[in-house]
């Protein structure tokens, strides 16, 4: 019996290796300024041209500031890079949403709000959170630059099928738990290598109630735990979602695709090579502590004691609360945060900016906090204003940026500094990765939002008592 | 793609687990646009403090130990899929990366230039690393076509898989876009009789 995973491969193979991997077709190949020149050189190289163009998006998101976009980027090799971004385009044919264009955004908020993604097709991008698009049910995984050089060139890409894992998260969310609060309690769990070699289906009651942004946000950081993807069966929430978004097959060709579409789920006896199950009732808001994803705990709970953690991991694991500037043991609710970062593929679209405006609506952000919000694209961003949330942001003393990945990677100029926590809603916590000496702390837009108003670590269930405030 | 059969090397060890390609070559580094000169920050926040003075007890650092073998801990390459870090390592003068496991992504960059990752048993990484930190001079063997590690010393012999198809490319310096390309006419083929709406129309 096949699972959801084996349906979209096998429509894909185009041939097979023998004995090797498969050549699989690409339908969908984002590109973006960092991972893409080397590739466009490549072509250059052996004079090939891009096979498809018409399949290929280039976005400008990774090296691009977040203030000023109308301006020449006064970062010399951030200028260039960008730059050659749209002098490859333009030589080889691709439609760039480039700095300015309405469609500019974070690669992976702009595939699905544009409806380019779409359930039962392959999606790849020389980005790993390229996962994120699997929340449609489509196999859509990063690769590295040699590999943009080879889609580029042929559409194709040479694949070996990986292991399948099945996640079941049932029950029913508390309040103030959200989506970004189950798959860090799940890479809790399982560790930031606990599905390496895997693609990840998740399914489960709990999962099947979330609405596509949620749901996205779980598969953006299967990354996190090793996994090359995720992917959720597409259902009517979805179905709705990319009814009638800008590139979503329109006509016959809906009707066509949605035929397909009812049958993109593992079969009943479909065979995993591994399954775990989790109940939703168990999960609370999450941070991490630690320098990798997998280092979470529940707001309530301290940081583990070393003789809790296996002996060869003990170093790392001092390693790590050294760099975080924490002690094991101790509970970190509380702890003065001085930044707060909104932003990323993992939560920057715009049910995370509603969920935060929501809770601050009315209130003003502590005096020691520097918070920032970076909608996941121009799309994004203008949602925001036409319904008021950038009042409400400003009000409440936040600063609402232009669309980039920011302070998720460092690569701009918003970085944190050296030995400062950052509360963050993007997907990960490695050392430096906000900037050298950057602590940060993964959380949800709530939790994100509660810290910001209070100047400390705060779990948005106790805030919410007692403000009296909802979400 | 330099090809690669076999090299006898002193290795250098770094027992650190879950080296992800942040700390390999940080985003900021990210900015160059050709795959050269990536080797200089390799490693770059561990090599250098913030006024770029050498931090002295970092491996890379340490003159006793230098070849072209990184002996390194579990789940190495794991993050970001930036190729980056496959030519950082490169370029510093790594051809082999010896660890207990890799991340997916990493595994395929190293592959796809010319750089081994070799997957050995926890515990023969292990022996290994402390191998090398109580004698520099060690020198390892690596012979892709039989899939062994010697050490030079005891010849102990450590076997390592690899995929067929992906040794085959590395004993020759093939490259997948050469048999993707021979491939074109299938893929013109599949493409045509694709359904319509996959098509991306825009
Ligand atoms: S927002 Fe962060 S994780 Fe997402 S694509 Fe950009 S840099 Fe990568």
């Amino acid at each position: 019996m096949p699972t959801l995973f084996d349906k979209i491969w096998q429509k894909h193979v185009v041939t097979q290796v023998e004995n090797g991997p498969d050549v699989l077709f690409i339908d969908r190949h984002f590109i973006h300024e960092v991972t893409s020149p080397q590739a466009f050189d490549g072509l250059r190289k052996r004079g090939l041209p891009v096979s498809r163009p018409d399949l290929t998006i280039a976005t400008a998101d990774h090296n691009v500031p977040t203030i000023n976009q109308h301006l020449p980027i006064s970062e010399t090799l951030s200028r260039k890079q960008v730059e050659m971004l749209t002098t490859n385009c333009e030589e080889f044919g691709v439609e760039l949403y480039g700095l300015g264009h309405p469609f500019q955004g974070i690669v992976h908020v702009i595939g699905p709000e544009l409806g380019i993604t779409l359930p039962g097709v392959t999606i790849v991008c020389g980005d790993s959170h390229t996962s994120t698009h699997g929340a449609f049910g489509s196999i859509a995984f990063g690769i590295g630059t040699s590999e943009v050089e080879h889609v580029l060139a042929t559409q194709t890409l040479l694949q070996a099928k990986p292991k399948q894992m099945r996640i079941h998260v049932d029950g029913e969310l508390g309040e103030g738990v959200t989506s970004k609060d189950i798959i860090l309690y799940i890479l809790s769990r399982i560790s930031a290598s606990g599905a390496t070699g895997y693609f990840v289906e998740y399914c489960g009651s709990a999962i099947r109630r979330l609405s596509m942004e949620a749901r996205m946000t779980i598969c953006n950081m299967s990354i996190e735990m090793g996994a090359r993807g995720g992917l959720i069966a597409p259902d009517e929430i979805t179905f709705n979602y990319l009814k009638d978004k800008t590139f979503t097959p329109k006509g016959e060709a809906w009707k066509q695709a949605l035929n397909e579409w009812q049958e993109l789920y593992s079969d009943r006896g479909a065979s995993f090579d591994k399954e775990l199950y989790f109940r939703a009732e168990d999960i609370e808001p999450m941070i991490t502590y630690g320098t990798n994803p997998g280092m979470g705990i529940k707001i309530t709970e301290a940081v583990p004691s070393s003789t809790k953690i296996e002996e060869n991991s003990r170093e790392n694991f001092l390693k790590s609360l050294k760099y975080m500037g924490l002690d094991e043991n101790q509970s970190m609710e509380g702890t003065d945060v001085n930044f707060v970062f909104i932003g990323s593929c993992t939560n920057a679209r715009i049910e995370d900016l509603r969920a935060v405006a929501k809770l601050i609506d009315g209130k003003t952000k502590a005096e020691n906090v520097t918070a920032y919000i970076i909608p996941g694209s121009r799309q994004v961003r203008d949602q925001a204003e036409s319904e008021g949330l950038d009042k409400v942001f400003i009000q409440a003393g936040f600063e609402l940026r232009e669309p980039g990945c920011s302070a998720c990677l460092g690569m701009n100029e918003d970085k944190i500094p050296k030995g400062e926590y950052c509360v963050s809603t993007s997907n990960r916590n490695f050392e430096g990765r906000q900037g050298p000496g950057a602590r940060t702390i993964l959380a949800s837009p709530l939790t994100a939002a509660a810290t910001a108003l209070t100047g400390k670590l705060t779990d948005v269930r106790t805030y919410l008592a007692q403000t009296h405030a909802s979400i | 793609m330099q090809a690669f059969k076999t090299l006898t090397s002193t290795a250098v060890p770094l027992p650190v687990d879950d080296i992800d390609t942040d700390q390999i070559i940080p985003a900021r580094f990210l900015k160059a646009t050709s795959r050269d000169g990536f080797g200089d920050n390799l490693f770059r926040d561990w090599r250098f403090d913030s006024t770029d003075s050498l931090i002295v007890d970092f491996p890379l650092n340490n003159p006793v130990f230098e070849g072209q073998i990184l002996v390194t801990g579990s789940n190495f390459g794991c993050g970001s899929s930036r190729e980056h870090a496959a030519w950082a390592i490169g370029d510093y003068g790594f051809r082999v990366v010896i660890s207990s496991f890799f991340a997916d992504i990493f595994k395929n960059n190293a592959l796809n230039n010319g750089i081994l990752p070799v997957q050995l048993e926890d515990e023969a990484v292990r022996e290994l690393l402390h191998a090398i930190q109580q004698n520099p001079n060690l020198k390892l063997t690596v012979d892709l076509e039989n899939q062994v590690v010697t050490r030079d010393d005891t010849s102990q012999k450590f076997s390592f898989e690899i995929n067929p198809y992906k040794k085959l490319c590395l004993l020759n310096g093939f490259d997948d876009l050469d048999y993707l390309l021979s491939k074109q006419s299938v893929t013109s083929t599949y493409a045509e009789n694709m359904p319509d709406w996959r098509i991306l129309k825009r």
